[in-house]
């Protein structure tokens, strides 16, 4: 059997697993393992300037992929900077498995330089973590790694190693397990044939149904499922702000994005639906806004989800389903086909007149002001330039919310945005990972001057790597969402939320790190100079917008109330 | 309503405290709580009471097992089971006392395990109920120490908690 030490045990092992790309940064408790790295050329290491960047560009690599994102940091702050990614990825059930250093096993526990307990800060936020007490756990210890990241309820695992067990001088036997079985840990396959015919029952006999689609659809590859469903059907479909894509945007049986920023009608069809299909979505806050007695009175609700943990956690089930979402649609798109009962088309005609009626409002309109570029303008600008179909990746903010509504994503997977956890600054390193993942495709950054600024160090890397990612920023000189909640719920008191007059030229700014940049201010250039930006391939630009400073995100849900209760514009509500 | 919800952990080094982790990251209460390996060296056995109603307790079994060092776990409240628990109390005693508690522990059926001129130390199990009933019936004397190790239990009949 070969010898090799614990060094060259991890990142063999990570080869053997599938592995081609990490995303990390060196320092003192991880030099063994950078010193095996550079021994060998299968497993490619991206260089990032801070270890929050490199969690976020795994995420973003795994979000477009489907594949793992794998990271490596050193001890103490490397291991801390990362946090923030682990959150962001857990929150969002991104499979991740996350490496890092350790002060030697003597010295754990002396509070010894660039010494946190890892295992331990990081436990809240991760689906399962590992310590490497010997070098030949190594290989077993990653086998379980990526086999819980990846399956179940996807997420991010964390392996602590401490310098010594990857002493470069001590070799031990290393053979990668084929097989493993985990006897504490079996998610299931698929779900369970009664409660499916239940629900199919339920969803057949239903008046005014609605298929409410959330990130589990995507991460559980339940796409084209969903899409056959909710076509064979004709019932409308509304997906939650992190399974857009799941279901093609363009199609006519697609209502929007539903919750806190969602489309009118589909929250009314929501409010008044008499049957609701929840499938990889969990009752999130922004969807079912805080007061939970007044979510969907009249609905009947069946819940397909992996996590029974999500299952009747905040809105209680009629019938639950646990299972992955593919098997689970799979199974209930052939019941549908075999069943005796038949949708009611009378309702369901009445059903969508109601909806379309709805529609009319066209919630989503905004209306030109001279030369003022307002952002949803550019949402829609960067659409058409970029003809739908752009990995579009996004910081926490209006933007978001604008990319999010004007952007319109037919295929899964395009759609990379920090829903659960929130976390500015996750955009820019995101976009690498998916343009490392698919360097030819267009990745676009959709980013804020307030966002764009928590991980503008990446530039660098981005030019290291000779990424071509497009920044869109929408300048509005102010930390926009919180200003809107200011303006609506404060009197208008910006507190803390403007900077105008200390904002770096991020023209200058991207040229300083070797990039090009490009302001745009008047409407009427707007989309010109947007497709020649977009036409440089090999370049990353900077594309900073100057945007109407006063917009806020409509509809907005009205705190405490109904999915039916919104603010549509500065004047108008439900 | 209180419930003893017992679990079969691996006997791995993090395993307890992802389990504590979880009740204060959700905001859930421990009572008590007990822990120790069991006749297979690999399992630990934790016992652990909460209160909460029963949408509460479904949220609290569902995500204790979701932990992957969980292997196995049953709510005991939901089915006749066996509770006891065992306290050390430490009395001081003088006199006419000395004759009062010795009856008292008797018919609660404890034993004094420790004797000096002045101190008492009483053994007790039984259900929680019965140990704070032994304590209010101490009422009147110096209770210096009370240390208790928490609920463990056991289903009825054939019903097991086991691999």
């Amino acid at each position: 059997m070969e010898m090799l030490s614990g060094g060259d045990m991890l990142i063999r092992a990570l080869h053997d697993e599938g592995v081609e790309l990490i995303f990390g940064y060196p320092g003192g408790a991880a030099l063994h393992i950078y010193d095996a790295i550079f021994n060998q050329d299968k497993v490619e290491h991206i260089l990032v300037r801070h270890e929050q960047a490199a969690t976020h560009a795994a995420d973003g690599y795994a979000r477009a992929t489907g594949k793992p994102g794998v990271v490596l940091v050193t001890s103490g702050p490397g291991a801390t900077n990362a946090i923030t990614g682990i959150a962001t990825a857990y929150m969002d059930s991104i499979p991740m498995v996350v490496i890092s250093g350790q002060v030697t096993r003597d010295a754990i526990g002396s509070d010894a330089f660039q010494e946190t307990d890892m295992v331990g800060v990081s436990r809240p936020v991760v689906k399962h973590s590992f310590m490497a007490q010997k070098a030949e756990d190594i290989p077993s210890i990653v086998k379980k790694a990526f086999h819980i990241a990846t399956t179940g309820r996807p997420g991010p695992v964390v392996i602590d190693i401490p310098k010594d067990v990857t002493e470069p001088s001590e070799q031990y036997p290393y053979e990668y397990p084929e097989t493993l079985k985990i006897r504490s840990y079996i998610p299931p396959q698929k779900g369970h044939t009664g409660q499916i015919k239940k629900a199919v029952e339920v969803l057949l006999s239903a008046k005014k149904p609605i298929i409410y689609a959330g990130g589990g659809v995507i991460q559980g590859e339940g796409s084209e499922e969903v899409t056959r469903l909710a076509r064979s059907l004709g019932y409308p479909i509304t997906n939650t702000l992190m399974g857009l894509g799941c279901y093609p945007a363009t199609d006519k049986q697609f209502l929007g994005m539903l919750g806190m920023h969602g489309t009118y009608e589909a929250n009314m069809a929501m409010h008044e639906a008499d049957v609701i299909l929840a499938v990889g979505a969990r009752f999130d806050d922004r969807v079912t806004n805080s007061d939970v007695s007044k979510f969907c009175p009249n609905a009947t609700i069946l819940h397909i989800d992996i996590d029974p943990a999500s299952i009747s956690k905040t809105v209680t089930a009629h019938v639950p389903i646990v299972g992955p979402v593919k098997a689970v649609l799979k199974e209930m798109n052939e019941q549908i086909k075999a069943s005796s009962t038949k949708v009611d088309k009378e309702a369901l005609k009445t059903w969508w007149e109601k909806i379309d009626h709805w529609r009319e409002r066209k919630c989503l309109e905004v209306a030109a002001e001279g030369e003022t570029i307002k952002p949803q303008h550019v949402i829609q600008a960067l659409y058409e330039v970029t003809n739908g179909d752009a990995y579009i990746t996004s910081d926490v903010g209006q933007h978001q919310m604008f990319a999010a509504q004007h952007y319109h994503f037919d295929k899964p997977r395009r759609w990379i945005n920090s829903g659960g956890l929130g976390t500015m600054g996750f955009g820019l390193p995101a976009a690498m990972g998916v343009q490392l993942a698919y360097p030819d495709a267009t990745v676009a950054c959709v980013t804020g001057e307030g966002s764009i600024q928590m991980c503008i160090q990446e530039l660098a890397t981005c030019k290291q790597c000779a990424l071509p990612v497009k920044i869109v920023n929408l300048n509005n000189e102010a930390l926009g969402m919180v200003k809107q909640w200011q303006d609506m719920q404060y009197g208008g008191r910006h507190s803390q939320s403007t900077y105008a007059d200390s904002l770096p030229d991020f023209i200058r700014l991207a040229e300083a790190y070797g990039h090009e940049g490009v302001r745009i201010e008047k409407l009427s250039e707007l989309k010109d100079k947007l497709a020649e930006a977009f036409a440089k391939k090999d370049k990353l630009v900077f594309i900073d917008v100057a945007v109407d400073q006063s917009e806020h995100v409509y509809p907005m849900a009205i705190k405490g109330g109904a999915m039916s209760e919104m603010f549509l514009s500065k004047t108008e509500r439900t | 309503m209180r419930r003893i919800v017992s679990v079969l952990l691996e006997n791995e080094p993090g395993a307890l405290s992802r389990v504590v982790g979880l009740f204060s990251q959700r905001n859930y209460n421990i009572n008590s709580l007990t822990v120790a390996p069991t006749d297979d060296e690999t399992l630990s056995r934790l016992t652990l009471t909460t209160v909460g109603d029963d949408r509460k307790i479904e949220q609290i079994v569902k995500h204790l097992n979701k932990i992957v060092d969980v292997v196995k776990l049953v709510d005991l409240t939901e089915g006749s089971h066996v509770e006891r628990e065992l306290m050390l109390i430490k009395v001081k005693v003088s006199g006419a006392q000395r004759a009062e508690v010795m009856r008292l522990t008797e018919i609660f059926r404890g034993e004094i395990v420790d004797v000096t001129p002045t101190i008492y130390i009483v053994q007790m199990t039984g259900t929680s109920d019965k140990l704070d009933a032994f304590i209010a019936a101490l009422e009147g004397t110096t209770i210096l120490e009370v240390a208790r190790t928490g609920v463990s239990g056991i289903s009825r009949a054939e019903k097991t908690l086991s691999l």
